[in-house]
């Protein structure tokens, strides 16, 4: 039963048993690749900064499995759009922002919330419905947002953030503030007039906006190369005369590497960039997604790529991690989820005069 | 403006109870059977099978010259299929969501339905925009609008609903047909709905209402999901003796008014409801022509139930505060005959 201390120990297995995985792996790592000591850890991630990598990859993780669970035990409705398979992204691209910067999100947006420092109580609160969740119960998962962690929301249309991306560098470039806004999006939003006018935009005035593509590879079943014509949505870039570039979306610090560049350039004032993450949606569009359109081969291959254990693997190799340090973080996680549950399951729906309020300002 | 008396569908050999999706699909399979002109297009109409399953399997059946995957784009979508009929096809286009046709408005409105009349009635643009609209499954503000009163305030489009499967198969067939742009708007809450469809071929004319239930006390005159929640309410209502008459107008332009005021002429109260929200509605349009055409026979104001004005919560018990249920109508319908007391 979900929210009960059985799903956490459950959760924390599971966590438990990819720990396992990643070790194995680590070792065959060690003895056939040329590994030294930090081996493609950016060198001033300290030991306690490559913790706070893996925990929130674990959270985001986590948090997914747990809302699973509860919409199965029909605890809430709606569409659940889980970002499993992509947490390196969100992950190394925030890792490279600065506490008051701004993101945009997508409906595929849990995974942005937790990275830019979102609560996960407040928000498994907002996909219970209940009014302390971060829109009172108003947006439900597909519309969290978050200003006070400077995430101008989750979006159901899919492209829209991209000009209110542009829209948030052009605030932050006319104030001053040296902020800098990553806007997430989707290989879905490729084709979208939205993307072609936001971004263009962007680059006649060199706002200060990192446009970061997650490329999951599908847009519900369409391929991104079937809804997508040209090499890649990171090669758009020289159209609109700024960096294009394309990033292994499952390795945490190539993403890392790879925003860092484009956030110092924004925040320069040298203009915006394109970074296409290429990953993979480890599960279904939304939750009730039980089409056969991919092959179970494809999902496997794409399994191996976990981002998640290719961290674990990596920061093991490089002895600067291990096996007892994650599983410290799975179990703490697994505790702030069921804190998070039994905080959403304790909290009140919203009242209904609560309808026809904050639709205007007062 | 003559009164059309109710026809139930006629419950002859060969009528099957089918899905409202099953029946969408029958009328698509036979238009695009019967005219090789028509065509397919739309956000995940092919591989997947259309979000609500209506174009299952049609990729296979008509191949992908004429079942279309786009990309995300909806103004390419609405452009596209303005082309396409401008030079002889005749496009059935799909918007995932009513809500995604905000970003296809300058297609459908400045292009799709002025074209004929800016070219001096030299173009024909036979399109049919199909979309789905309506609330009650927890999608949140951007995918359970109902924005059909966008759509009926632009000239040059004709915009049609369906509550039954009957319905909905013969009035897309005669959408598919019709030389003009049709808006074309299914509530997604009742895909799942079954009814009696024959299964022989047979058309429904757009512009012509439907009274689905026949009473003497109070016209209840909506469309779509809320047809379901007026006949309820008329069902309660008709143990307490209060008569209600529940009218489809189907098709909301053009729009039959002769069916309305032939109603609200023989029960002298009117109450308009939808799930759109009541400000700016398309119930406002239908109170006015009720006004206009019945004022001496009204014993009561006409009762507008629509939405509360704010966008679709997400949390359930919101939403289902926030556009009307049954008793919602029934209160409605009592609150009429009150005033005429």
């Amino acid at each position: 039963m979900p929210g009960s201390r059985r799903e956490a120990e459950r959760v924390a297995a599971r966590s438990s048993a990819a720990t396992k995985l990643a070790a194995s792996d680590g070792k065959a790592g060690r003895a056939n690749a040329r590994l030294t000591a930090r081996d493609g850890i950016p060198s001033e991630l300290t030991v306690e900064r490559l913790r706070e990598i893996y925990r929130i990859m674990v959270r985001i993780r986590q948090f997914e499995e747990a809302a699973e669970a509860a919409f199965r035990a029909a605890k809430m409705r709606g569409a659940l759009h889980f970002y499993s398979g992509e947490e390196a992204t969100a992950t190394g691209v925030c890792m490279a922002l600065q506490p008051n910067d701004y993101i945009t999100s997508t409906h595929r947006g849990h995974g942005h919330c937790i990275a830019k420092g979102g609560k996960l109580n407040k928000m498994m609160a907002e996909l219970y419905g209940r009014v302390t969740g971060y829109c009172g119960g108003k947006g439900g998962s597909m519309h969290i947002a978050d200003v006070e962690t400077g995430n101008l929301g989750a979006n159901g249309i899919v492209g829209a953030g991209i000009p209110i991306a542009t829209g948030a560098g052009l605030g932050s470039k006319l104030r001053g503030d040296g902020r800098v806004t990553v806007c997430f999006f989707g290989d879905g939003a490729g084709p979208t007039g939205a993307f072609h006018e936001g971004v263009n935009f962007a680059a006649t005035m060199a706002l200060p906006v990192v446009y970061v593509c997650e490329n999951n590879q599908y847009g519900m079943a369409t391929r991104a190369t079937f809804a997508n014509a040209g090499p890649g949505i990171w090669a758009r870039g020289a159209a609109y005369g700024i960096p294009g570039e394309v990033v292994d979306g499952n390795d945490v610090f190539a993403v890392y590497r790879a925003a860092k560049k484009a956030v110092a350039r924004a925040r320069a004032g040298d203009g915006p960039s394109i970074l296409e993450s290429k990953t993979y949606r480890q599960r279904g569009h939304t939750i009730h997604d039980q089409k056969g359109y991919r092959s179970k081969k494809e999902i496997d291959e794409w399994l191996k790529l976990d981002p998640i254990v290719r961290f674990r693997t990596q920061v093991e190799a490089a002895r600067a991690l291990g096996a007892p340090d994650f599983e410290t973080i799975d179990r703490e996680v697994a505790a702030e989820l069921q804190a998070a549950l039994e905080f959403a399951e304790a909290s009140p729906f919203p009242s209904l005069d609560a309808i026809e309020r904050d639709v205007y300002a007062e | 403006m003559a009164f059309t008396p109710p026809q139930a569908p006629a419950v002859k050999a060969g009528t099957r109870e089918i899905f409202m999706s099953q029946a969408l699909q029958e009328a698509l399979v036979e238009e695009m059977t019967r005219d090789g002109s028509v065509f397919l297009m739309g956000e995940e109409i092919g591989v997947w099978g259309g979000a609500y399953n209506v174009t299952a399997g049609l990729l296979e059946r008509f191949g992908p010259a004429r079942v279309i995957d786009t990309p995300i784009s909806e103004a390419a979508i609405a452009g596209t299929a303005i082309g396409a009929a401008l030079t002889g096809s005749r496009p059935v286009a799909e918007f995932m969501y009513s809500d995604f046709m905000g970003i296809a408005m300058d297609q459908i409105v400045n292009q799709a339905a002025k074209n004929r009349y800016m070219f001096g009635g030299k173009a024909k643009l036979p399109i049919v925009y199909r979309s789905t609209f309506g609330a009650g499954t927890g999608n949140a503000a951007q995918h359970t609008q109902s924005l059909e009163a966008w759509f009926t305030h632009v000239p040059g489009l004709k915009v049609v609903t369906n509550s039954s499967p009957y319905d909905a198969k013969g009035l897309l067939k005669s959408a598919i047909r019709d030389d003009n742009v049709v808006v074309f708007l299914e509530h997604k809450a009742i895909y799942s709905m079954r009814g009696p469809v024959p299964a022989g071929e047979y058309l429904i004319p757009l512009g012509v209402a439907e009274v689905k239930r026949v009473g003497t006390d109070v016209s209840v005159i909506t469309y779509a999901r809320q047809v379901h929640y007026a006949l309820e309410a008329a069902e309660q209502l008709a143990a307490e003796g209060i008569m209600v008459e529940v009218v489809d107008v189907r098709t909301l332009y053009p729009l039959d008014v002769g069916t309305v005021v032939q109603s609200v002429k023989k029960t002298n109260h009117a109450v308009v409801v939808h799930e759109a929200v009541t400000f700016g509605g398309f119930g406002g349009e239908l109170a006015a022509q009720i006004q206009e055409h019945c004022f001496d026979d009204l014993d009561a104001p006409v009762l507008r139930v629509g939405a509360l004005h704010s966008p679709v919560p997400f949390s359930e018990p919101l939403e289902r505060g926030q556009f009307p249920d049954p008793p919602r109508i029934v209160a409605a319908v009592r609150q009429v005959l009150q005033g005429s007391r």
